[in-house]
């Protein structure tokens, strides 16, 4: 066994994944299928567990470049680790599916974004953070609609600008540096700047977070609680990676948790809300990051640890009530508690572990971002965390288990989740306590050595208080019935004006294009046309005839080059 | 020169015969009736030019390796010289190696779009055109240079016409394309007027020694601005771009593949040519007329025709608009005046051949199955021809510049050469032309593989021809091989670089 074990050292897990989701791509049978998507993930943490000795492995020489395709340090084991977990909680949640694209690309989706973990240079990065973009677009499109056709292009097309954004940023660093490695870069010069934003876009900073609330809600149910996990973490890492104590990074995370509150009550579409409460919990992992201490990256890492449980649980909860339903909208779900009892109290757990309740994991993550926070001394940023935190989170956390298993009945009678479903949440639940409980567990696999007490007494009163005020102020709203209760509302975010550039641009261009063709035939934008209109008719006896035929306008360019290059030369010095 | 691929006798002569072949055999293929017989002629006489060309590569691939030739016996200055070094060795092979597929493909798409009588001419004017090119990319003689570049030039006028059966358009914009063509030609013969005047001879190696002695004449100033405007036409430099649009938009598929892929580059190389080694990049007017007119007007191209391109719904129009963007960026290497700026220029030159190959030759694949232009045709082809799409797939997403293509490639060394001259700008103006890219070529990637396939009916393609498949693939694996293992392409515009920069040595 220990032989077996060795031989896995040094092996970069995600080569198992995407091994696993090519060959399952190719297989048309689904049992097989299904057993690669178990399979693979667990040899991808057994990988993960025979590298011990933290180190670079797996390096590539490409010509001058040298690529680091397996750094396992202290940051990025984590991470690998929580993603390779999620893995195959969807391989178990997804076990009831019946499509070869959507198995073959998650499989590849999350192969990638462990490569990019472990990536060591901007490189491999840039090729496995790529590859994520690619194979994260086909859960969307797996949807089948033809909103979530082009949502699914939109999506696509943002994230690919975030990787060239990446590479371009990356060659301008290296060209700098002289070095690809990628480390610490810090937002103080241009290439730092497109780095940031690059990552931004993919940790759906504020005004960049559109493309998250677009493309999650229209996905499938197996496809959104994958979409949850990955993308966003691997931004947060290489956030942690590149810019930690980056200052900005306190004002962005703090804008991040905090904004969506007015989203999260009016929104109607139950996935739409779980988004925005996605978009709140990046915002404490932003602000780890920003604060930059070893608590700070602590606290971002142990934030984005139990996230990527509590968040796929409440994916899949949702997954599950769409499998039976077939919707996800509030004002259409109520009192599935009676025919999904599992699930509602699977859901409940969730909503626990987000908003923080002791005993769950979120408390013991809270905790140390709002520690790392107070130590860092930024007394605004706390208030409006503690703020968030009360009414964000809980207000997004409470809403989906109140608004689909309680409330009012709308008399749907279904039957309960698929085992396979109800055994993935059962497992996620099973590590949103866990880890509540066992928290020198999750704290042992840090990324610095912490010396940190959850359960003191004015921490666990602290967020019995947020709790209480949350569960009042959700209380407040139900009782003056605010929450929306009926209708289908589009709600303007910035998406709205995403969502029209991204489609319009090219309606627009189609449309311009038919008015602009005589403007665009004689080849000049209106203003230059105006002018070489003049220049034409002092020059030339054909007049309008220049409408047709070119030659005669071009004829006065030439002329005007020539004296341009004329002038030029002589002034030139000899 | 030692005999490399072909026998010594053949050898000795290869940059004759590469330009001889295919001028003498145009007149037998003219004569002959049968359109299929005269094409089998100009596949042999391409393919014949396309050994010379390898011939002659592999012969200057050495450091500093020039092959005078001297044609007739005629000892240079007096004869004729046959001068290839690095520089246009890497351009004929791009010529015969584009020529030679973009042929392959004129077979059945030529079958399609010319009347039957026609086919024979047609060939027989290609092969003068092929010539011509090849003849303007290996002399060393100026007068020659201009000769050639009007034998092309004549010749091109008449096949870009040959597309009147498809729109009659064709008319026009050949005629517009004569006009200005010959008005290029104009400029560039009275430059080489002035030269001969202030130096007393025609060969360029010549008039680079005696112009080199006679700095701050100002008559060898007006004669550099004559020629640079008069091949700037040639070479589509903006804004004297505007015959190429519709020139490409209606000439015949094959006719528009073989342009694009050649045509531009043969006149940029003359532009190289004259700048670095006729003239010298170091006097004054000469490297102020690089920073101050080719790079500006560079940039200007990129913008304005990517812009254009974003508003044309003939597909064969947007791509042409995008070529002009395309020179843009060679034009903005070129610009730098240094080393690394014409290395990338000469990457995108060999990279754009590639994808615009690809492109047009998709295009003509469309065409001879659903005789399509618009974007609006192309609805669903995606469905109904998924190879034909992917290979157009792949040339649109290269052209934007996406990794693991040679698009990538170009502009990555484009920025790198930009950014080392310290020139943010330029790869600001880099980055918006490919963010425009993006726009227009998402626009028909979107038609192809989203929209639903409309009314019309598209059940019965005729099945892509396997002399277009050939060819379409090569080029398409070339895009995506050369995209990932760029070295042999980069160190063939390196060498090429460093032969017009510091005359063949690396320093």
């Amino acid at each position: 066994m220990t032989d077996a074990f060795d031989l896995l050292h040094g092996i970069n897990p995600a080569l198992f994944l995407i091994a696993g989701g090519v060959i399952a791509l190719a297989l048309p049978w689904a049992m097989a299928r299904k057993a690669v998507m178990l399979a693979a993930p667990l040899l991808g943490l057994a990988a993960w567990f025979a590298t011990r000795e933290p180190g670079v492995y797996a390096i590539v020489e490409l010509g001058p470049l040298t690529l680091e395709t397996f750094r396992y340090d202290a940051l990025s084991r984590i991470w690998a680790l929580v993603f390779l977990l999620a893995a195959f909680l969807n391989g178990i949640y997804a076990l009831h599916e019946r499509s070869r694209i959507s198995d073959g690309s998650a499989l590849i989706y999350a192969g990638a974004a462990v490569g990019a973990v472990f990536a060591g240079d901007f490189i491999t990065l840039f090729v496995f953070w790529e590859l994520t973009a690619l194979f994260s677009a086909p859960l969307i499109f797996a949807a089948g609609a033809p909103a979530a056709q082009r949502a699914g292009l939109r999506y696509l097309a943002i994230q690919v600008l975030s990787g060239v954004l990446l590479l371009g940023g990356a060659a301008v660093w290296a060209s700098q540096t002289g070095s690809w490695t990628f480390d610490a870069i810090g937002a103080d010069d241009p290439a730092g700047l497109v780095l940031l934003i690059a990552f931004g876009i993919k940790a759906a900073f504020p005004l960049m977070h559109m493309w998250m609330q677009d493309a999650y809600p229209k996905a499938t149910g197996v496809g959104a609680v994958v979409l949850s996990a990955f993308t966003t973490k691997l931004a947060i890492y290489a956030l942690a990676r590149g810019f930690a104590g980056t200052e900005i990074l306190i004002t962005i995370g703090v804008i991040m948790a905090a904004f969506p509150i007015l989203f999260v009550i009016v929104e109607n579409d139950l996935r739409r809300t779980l988004a925005y409460a996605l978009n709140n919990q990046l915002g404490f992992m932003v602000v780890g990051v920003g604060v930059g201490t070893p608590l700070g990256l602590n606290a971002a890492a142990a934030n984005a640890f139990v996230g990527v449980f509590y968040m796929a649980l409440m994916f899949m909860v949702m997954g599950a009530v769409m499998h039976r339903t077939g919707t996800a909208k509030a004002s259409e779900l109520g009192g599935l508690f009676r025919s999904m009892p599992i699930t509602g109290a699977l859901s409940i757990v969730g909503a626990l572990a987000i908003v923080g309740a002791p005993l769950f994991s979120g408390f013991v993550t809270k905790t140390l971002v709002l520690s790392a926070v107070s130590y860092h001394g930024d007394v605004i940023a706390y208030a409006i965390l503690v703020i968030a935190a009360a009414g964000v989170m809980e207000l997004s956390a409470l809403k989906v288990p109140y608004f689909a298993f309680f409330g009012q009945d709308r008399g749907h009678r279904v039957k309960e989740a698929p085992l396979n479903m109800l055994l993935a949440m059962g497992l996620a639940a099973f590590l949103c306590i866990y880890l509540g409980i066992h928290w020198q567990a999750l704290y042992g696999l840090l990324p610095f050595a912490i010396d940190y007490q959850p359960y003191t007494l004015d921490n666990v009163i602290g967020q019995v208080q947020i709790l209480m005020a949350g569960a009042f102020a959700f209380a407040l709203l139900v009782w003056l019935k605010l929450f929306p209760l009926r209708g289908d509302r589009t709600i303007l975010d910035v998406d709205w004006l995403y969502r029209r550039v991204g489609d319009g641009v090219v309606r627009w261009g189609g449309a311009m294009g038919q008015l602009m063709a005589g403007a665009s035939e004689r080849g000049l934008g209106v203003v230059i046309g105006r002018w070489t209109n003049r220049l034409f008719n002092l020059f030339s006896p054909a007049g309008s005839l220049s409408r047709i035929f070119p030659s005669g306008l071009m004829a006065i360019w030439t002329g005007v080059l020539l004296a341009g290059v004329l002038l030029v030369a002589y002034f030139s010095p000899l | 020169m030692e005999p490399q691929v072909l026998p010594a006798a053949l050898a000795a002569h290869a940059p004759a015969l590469l330009v001889m072949i295919p001028l003498i055999m145009s007149a037998p293929a003219a004569m002959i009736k049968n359109g299929r017989v005269a094409w089998v002629i100009a596949v042999l006489s391409v393919g014949a030019a396309l050994a010379m060309a390898l011939e002659v590569f592999l012969a200057t691939r050495a450091d500093g390796a020039i092959w005078s030739y001297a044609m007739g016996g005629w000892e240079p200055p007096f004869g004729i010289e046959y001068r290839i070094d690095a520089l246009n060795a890497a351009l004929l092979l791009l010529l015969g190696t584009t020529g030679f597929l973009a042929l392959l493909f004129a077979g059945p798409s030529v079958a399609d779009e010319i009347s039957r009588g026609k086919r024979s001419l047609f060939y027989s004017a290609f092969l003068i055109c092929f010539a011509g090119l090849s003849g303007v990319a290996s002399t060393g003689d100026a007068f020659n240079l201009f000769v050639f570049l009007e034998i092309s030039s004549i010749a091109t006028y008449a096949i870009i016409a040959m597309g009147w059966r498809n729109d009659r358009q064709a008319l026009t914009a050949s005629f517009n394309y004569l006009v200005m063509g010959t008005i290029g030609a104009t400029f560039f013969v009275i430059g080489v007027g002035f030269i001969y005047m202030t130096t007393g001879t025609l060969n360029m190696a010549d008039q680079a020694q005696a112009i080199a002695a006679m700095n701050g004449n100002r008559a060898v100033e007006v004669g550099f601005a004559f020629i640079l405007v008069g091949i700037g036409l040639k070479a589509a430099l903006f804004p004297l771009h505007q015959w190429l649009p519709n020139a490409y938009a209606y000439a015949p598929n094959f006719v528009t593949t073989f342009l694009a892929t050649t045509a531009t580059k043969v006149a940029f190389y003359v532009i190289i040519r004259y700048s670095y080694d006729v003239f010298s990049v170091h006097t004054g007017f000469v490297s102020n007329a690089m920073i101050w007119v080719i790079t500006p007007l560079a940039i200007a191209g990129m913008l304005v025709a990517s812009t254009q391109a974003l508003f044309q719904n003939n597909v064969r129009r947007l791509f042409a608009y995008s070529s002009v963007a395309q020179v843009g960026y060679m034009m903005l290497g070129l610009g730098m005046a240094t080393s690394l700026g014409l290395t990338a220029g000469m990457i995108h030159l060999i990279n754009h051949a590639m994808m615009k190959g690809a492109l047009f030759m998709a295009l003509g694949a469309f065409a001879l199955s659903y005789g399509i232009r618009r974007i609006d045709d192309f609805k669903g082809l995606g469905q109904v021809m998924p190879v034909t799409s992917a290979a157009f797939t792949v040339g649109a997403l290269s052209l934007v510049g996406v990794p693991f293509t040679v698009g990538f490639i170009s502009k990555f060394y484009l920025i790198q050469a930009a950014l080392d001259a310290g020139w943010w700008w330029a790869v600001a103006a880099i980055l918006i032309s490919s963010v425009i890219a993006v726009f227009y070529v998402y626009r028909i990637l979107v038609a192809i593989w989203v929209t639903p396939p409309g009314e019309s009916d598209k059940a019965a393609p005729k099945r892509v021809p396997l002399a277009i498949a050939v060819p379409l693939c090569v080029l398409v694996l070339a895009n995506l091989v050369f995209g990932v293992y760029a070295e042999p392409i980069v160190s063939i515009a390196r060498a090429a670089a460093d032969a017009a920069v510091y005359g063949g040595v690396t320093p």
